[in-house]
């Protein structure tokens, strides 16, 4: 029982030290921003790296996941004879809801897990340490950049699954099962608001961005130097990659939509 | 001991006896193990200093400590004049772009061909046109005899290849001295004769003052003016490679000539055989 308390008790002392680690990591790294605007190709490579070779990704899930709320939505909303709010509906729950989220997962699963793996190898070959050596900051030259570009990404990312969604909901909503064109998007122009939906999911999506690439570079750079070390490293932003997005995701809809 | 101003010493770089690097009471745990335990060194200027020990006794370790990635619980380590544990982030990554290091497996950029590799401190360090960044690294790939490898990516080298990428790449910036972490381990015959070679010529034409960290005990004294032998925490012997042949230490003897019987046991400390087998390890 007291070794059970006591580990508990070291489990707790052991999170706290990585949060503690992490959160000095984050700003170490924020310092290295102002330096990349005279170097933007840094952040450029690697937003290709983390944002483009995403696109396909994202791009085939947010129609599939377009299609399943048309369908869905359509069959729902016929019991009531509403089905002319159909776009509206797949609007909104793409918006406010999925595009953030869904994408922010992929996201992680995809960009993510590829930056840890890629840092906790540089790592595992010295390469971070050579760079300190050769009076190069890893935290400016490595981390910073590939920060800002999945702050960067992220929000665009979930931007182009929302639109590709809609289009996906409009191919099954208008094309497949007939809701008339005009009112589909019509009842989606009037009812979307700008602040209330559009900018509460970029902001959500934002946060997403910044905790999941966060979390992915930290990992990367925290792996304990051995294969075994960096595969936990990948795994670890996976799920707490993905775990952080669903946590924050119940916060921030109670904090925007609350009321 | 020997008389460290010996007969093998050549013409210093400067005029100026100081040594390079000074170490004074170094000491540095890792847990509660001591790596070093008080120790002295001193590194001398145009020389070429050899640190030898077994494995695991703290080698890579020293140079960490010179470069400023480590921090030694107590004594002082003077590189060229300035304190390494008292510099500030600005002053240690300044003092960095005058030291190369050669890492134990190259540790050469994976992503980048052997061109970029080289060419990575000057763009990041100089704001040299893109044109004569090229005849530099040419230059420095053309001194360890990898020019026409340029395009090459780390992948497609050998392990001699690399780590003379890696040289070439260390003193892309025209270093004052250079640390060598075991470059012979792992070689074949052939690439070990180049390397040594390299190592000593690299010295005396571009007069840097050398650190080579090695175990290759036969290598390192043909080459080193100066060796230091280190084990559990401490110096147990210096001097030039001559001095160090008639040492008087049976430990470093038998280290010196790699025989397996001596004052080191072959085995790790450990309880009795019988015990561990009848009892399955509980003591
Ligand atoms: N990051 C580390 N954490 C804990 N112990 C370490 C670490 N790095 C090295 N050590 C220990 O320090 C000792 C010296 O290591 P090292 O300097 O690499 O030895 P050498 O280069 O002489 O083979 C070894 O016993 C090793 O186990
Ligand atoms: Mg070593």
């Amino acid at each position: 029982m007291i070794a059970f308390i006591e580990n508990l008790g070291e489990s707790a002392l052991n999170i706290f030290e990585k949060l503690g680690r992490g959160v000095v990591f984050f700003i170490n790294a924020l310092a290295g921003f102002p330096a990349l605007i005279l170097r933007f190709t840094l952040v450029i490579q690697q937003l290709y790296a983390v944002g483009v070779l995403s696109l396909i990704i994202i791009g085939v899930a947010g129609f599939f996941v377009g299609m399943v709320l048309g369908l869905q939505g359509y069959n729902t909303l016929i019991d009531f004879g509403a089905e002319e709010s159909l776009g509206v509906v797949v609007a909104l729950t793409l918006v406010r809801e999925l595009g953030p989220v869904v994408s922010a997962l992929l996201y992680a699963g995809r960009a993510g897990s590829a930056l840890t793996a890629e840092i906790g190898l540089m790592k595992a070959t010295e390469q971070l340490s050579a760079m300190e050596m050769m009076a190069v900051d890893p935290m400016h030259r490595v981390i910073a950049p590939r920060l800002l570009a999945g702050i960067i990404a992220v929000p665009l990312l979930a931007a182009l699954f929302s639109a590709v969604g809609v289009m996906g909901g409009y191919f099954v909503g208008v094309g497949l099962v007939g809701v008339d064109e005009g009112t589909f998007w019509s009842q989606m122009q009037d009812s979307v608001d700008i602040y209330d939906d559009v900018l509460n999911g970029v902001i959500k999506s934002i946060v997403f961005g910044i905790v999941v690439t966060w979390i992915a570079v930290f990992e990367g750079y925290d792996t304990v130097p051995t294969s075994e070390g960096v595969s936990r490293a990948t795994t670890r932003t996976v799920v707490h990659g993905s775990l952080a997005v669903l946590g924050l995701d119940f916060v921030l809809t109670a904090l925007m939509f609350g009321d | 001991m020997v008389d460290s101003q010996s007969s093998a010493s050549r013409e210093s770089s400067s005029g100026d006896d100081k040594p390079l690097v000074e170490i004074r009471g170094l000491t540095f745990y890792r847990g509660s193990r001591a790596i070093f335990d008080n120790i002295d060194i001193d590194i001398h200027r145009g020389k070429l200093t050899a640190i030898m020990g077994p494995s695991g006794t703290g080698k890579t370790t020293l140079l960490r400590l010179i470069g400023g990635q480590l921090r030694p619980h107590a004594g002082t380590i003077l590189v060229d004049g300035e304190s390494v544990t008292k510099l500030s982030y600005k002053q240690l990554y300044q003092l960095r772009k005058r030291i190369g290091m050669l890492f134990q497996n190259g540790a050469l950029f994976t992503h980048q061909n052997v061109f970029d590799n080289v060419a990575f401190a000057l763009r990041e360090h100089t704001k040299l046109p893109e044109s004569m960044i090229r005849d530099i690294v040419l230059m420095k790939l053309e001194a360890v005899g990898l020019r026409g490898a340029h395009q090459l990516m780390p992948v497609e080298l050998s392990g001699g290849m690399s780590r003379r990428v890696a040289l070439a790449r260390a003193i892309a910036l025209d270093p004052m001295m250079m640390m060598y972490d075991e470059p012979f381990t792992g070689q074949d015959p052939i690439t070990m004769g180049v390397l040594v070679s390299l190592l000593r010529r690299l010295n005396d034409a571009l007069h840097l003052t050398s650190i080579l960290v090695s175990h290759d005990v036969k290598e390192t004294l043909s080459i080193a003016d100066y060796a230091y032998v280190i084990s559990e925490g401490k110096v147990v012997e210096h001097g030039t490679a001559d001095a160090l042949k008639n040492t008087q230490s049976d430990w470093v003897k038998q280290f010196l000539n790699g025989l397996s019987d001596g004052p080191v046991p072959f085995h790790y400390p450990a309880g009795d055989l019988y015990e561990d087998l009848l009892n399955g390890g509980k003591s």
